[in-house]
């Protein structure tokens, strides 16, 4: 973003006329806007992917009526839910009830700003970056629990401090297992861990070291307890809380709800993709400059090799959730903390020990000579 | 810039730190203190503190007020009473003094004798200039906060298991 | 630029309301939550001590600050927990045990 409003300055005449402060400014919020037209229509097309996968995982067809092959549900259940009656709950704690779902998008809405796309589109390339996705993802909690706790509805409550418990204790063998991969790279910026890894798959710090394939999957794991879904959607559990913090609402508010949830998909997924799988690494050597390809070009060629990566993790997510039963409440904490947590920290160690032995070579370069 | 950001977020800060002190409703005040707390947040950005500023949301609104939040409900402290008011002239009291006391922090900062700012060097605030002060001049109170933590855990276990 | 006053008074100002708070309110909750927000009024002098002297010890100190604040709160609010199993209050006048 920087880049652009750098570039903006320097090329438009126009802006001269006005301090640069304020023309960062204009461009964050227009950033921030163009965002948002990604994340919603994303997030609902997600919705309607997800259902037909699994009605394809479950031999029967899915949503099919509205538009070919029904590609315009989310479309149609969106209006749907904005126009269904705002049902606030006598008993509830009003202000806090409408505020709710807004933390919660607006939680999992901002960790979008220091996601990388290419190798120039990024909202803010943060030297904190990872560090900041999971501050700021860390709000979510305190909109589960509001939730919960202002539908003054037991199911709710349950839910709700059933999502925080979960979501608070996987975030430890989360963020223990990006460590790992902060060892290697010393940065936590999420364009530098990116250009510390190469084209190929053997230069992913996938296949980095053992550890550290280890690491993706416990972080992988861990980041689908954190958005609640089967296997670890015991504060949804349908089948015994109804549908758990979100029970009482509808409408817009429910809308929210759902679209923060697969916006968190998709940031698991994406986060996943720029740790371990190499980014927006395109998997062939695009030459610049030679050829005449522009560096827009490779922008796009890097743009649409990271959403497809990002999107087969989504897919993976949709396939585990429609594949796995559900965990019980002592089965997901003995699986977080006895489990988990030791595991990460066995990586943690085992990083740092393969870095004393051979620095941040990979086993490709070991073995490669 | 600085200044608008800084007294937006500050006057935010101040409401919020007022309604946490003012609300009846327990749940109320936890929530205007994340409020407080994420200015802060802010604040510490202005300040070029990055990586403070993300340990700030990270820890205290993601993690000590979620607990704060968890004991309020588990304790569904809403319902019961406190509104009865009961030796006001202890709360005026209270707060004459807290006013006192703000007067005197006030006098103290005006005193002039602050010297001038010193420019400030490359990569102040990192995670990587925190670490490497951590890790060499602060690396005993590092390890004696970690056995802190260590016994808060030990502690707290302990303090609510339900049979003694 | 805003000076480092500016900052002093904030952080002076978000320390004697947690004093005010502390106090005068009698829930026990509340009481612990406005010292966490005494403990960050006085953070927020230690950072803006450090930008003004250009010196990081400030930040380790909060980091230091954080780490008991989150030590406080995990035994502070076992101990609130255990009180309210045994007395059902968590007044802070009725808590009176170690009283004669």
């Amino acid at each position: 973003m920087r880049y652009f409003a750098d570039w903006i300055i320097e090329n438009l005449e126009f802006t001269r006329a006005i301090p640069s402060e304020y023309v960062y400014l204009i461009i964050m919020v227009v950033g921030g806007l163009l965002l948002l037209l990604f994340v919603v229509p994303m997030a609902g097309a997600l919705t309607f992917v997800e259902r037909r996968v699994a009605g394809k995982m479950q031999s029967r067809i899915g949503p099919n009526r509205v538009g070919p092959q029904g590609i315009f549900q989310f479309v149609a259940d969106g209006v749907k839910l904005i126009l269904k009656e705002d049902i606030i709950p006598t008993a509830a704690d009003r202000r806090l009830f409408k505020l709710a779902p807004y933390i919660v998008f607006v939680g999992s809405f901002l960790t979008f700003a220091a996601l990388p796309f290419s190798q120039k589109l990024i909202a803010a390339d943060l030297n904190i970056g990872i560090l900041y996705i999971f501050a700021v993802s860390s709000m979510v909690v305190v909109g589960i629990i509001m939730s919960g706790w202002a539908s003054n509805n037991n199911l709710s409550l349950l839910g709700g401090m059933r999502s925080a418990a979960q979501i608070i204790s996987y975030e430890v063998p989360q963020i223990l297992s990006v460590l790992a991969v902060i060892l290697l790279t010393g940065t936590l910026g999420m364009q530098g861990t990116i250009k510390a890894q190469g084209w190929a798959p053997q230069h992913w710090f996938l296949f980095h070291n053992p550890f550290a394939f280890i690491a993706f999957f416990v972080f992988f794991i861990s980041a689908v307890a954190e958005c609640n879904r089967i296997p670890f959607d015991i504060p949804e559990a349908e089948s015994e809380l109804v549908s758990g913090y979100n029970t009482e609402y509808s409408g817009f508010r429910f809308g929210l709800f759902f679209l923060a949830e697969f916006a968190n998909v998709y940031v698991i997924s994406a986060v996943a993709v720029t740790l371990f799988l190499g980014g927006w690494n395109t998997p062939f050597y695009l030459p610049t400059g030679i050829w005449g390809l522009l560096p827009s070009a490779v922008n796009l060629a890097g743009l649409i090799t990271f959403l497809i990566k990002t999107f087969v993790l989504v897919f993976v997510c949709m396939w585990l959730r429609w594949t796995l039963p559900r965990l019980r409440v002592d089965q997901l904490m003995t699986v977080g903390w006895k489990y988990m947590v030791p595991i990460a920290f066995f990586n943690l160690v085992g990083t740092a020990v393969w870095m004393l032995v051979w620095g941040d070579k990979s086993i490709a370069a070991l073995l490669g000579g | 810039m600085e200044s608008f950001l800084f007294y937006i977020f500050g006057g935010i800060a101040v409401a919020s730190a007022l309604l946490v002190v003012t609300r009846r409703n327990a749940v109320g005040s936890a929530i205007f203190l994340i409020l407080c707390f994420f200015c802060l947040g802010v604040l510490y950005l202005l300040l070029q503190a990055h990586f403070v500023a993300v340990i700030q949301v990270l820890v205290y609104a993601g993690a000590i007020m979620v607990l704060f939040l968890f004991v309020i409900m588990l304790l569904n402290l809403s319902q019961i009473e406190f509104g009865r008011i009961r030796n006001l002239a202890l709360k005026v009291l209270g707060a004459a003094l807290g006013v006192v006391l703000l007067i005197n922090i006030l006098g103290a900062i005006n005193r002039p004798q602050l010297s001038e700012g010193v420019p400030l060097s490359e990569g102040f605030g990192g995670t990587a200039q925190v670490g490497m002060l951590l890790f060499s001049k602060y690396l005993i109170p590092f390890e004696v906060a970690s056995v802190l933590l260590l016994a808060a855990i030990v502690g707290a276990i302990i303090l609510a298991r339900r049979e003694f | 630029m805003v000076s480092v006053e500016h900052y002093l008074i904030l952080s002076g100002i978000l320390f004697a309301i947690g004093v005010i708070g502390v106090l005068t309110r009698r829930n026990a909750i509340i009481v612990f939550m406005c010292i966490e927000l005494m403990l960050n009024a006085v953070n927020l002098s230690f950072v803006a001590f450090a930008r003004h002297f250009n010196d990081m010890s400030g930040h380790i100190f909060v980091f230091m600050i954080m780490t008991v604040a989150a030590a406080e709160a995990a035994v502070g609010l076992a101990i609130i927990l255990a009180i309210f199993r045994n007395r059902e209050t968590v007044d802070v006048d009725e808590i009176n045990i170690m009283k004669w």
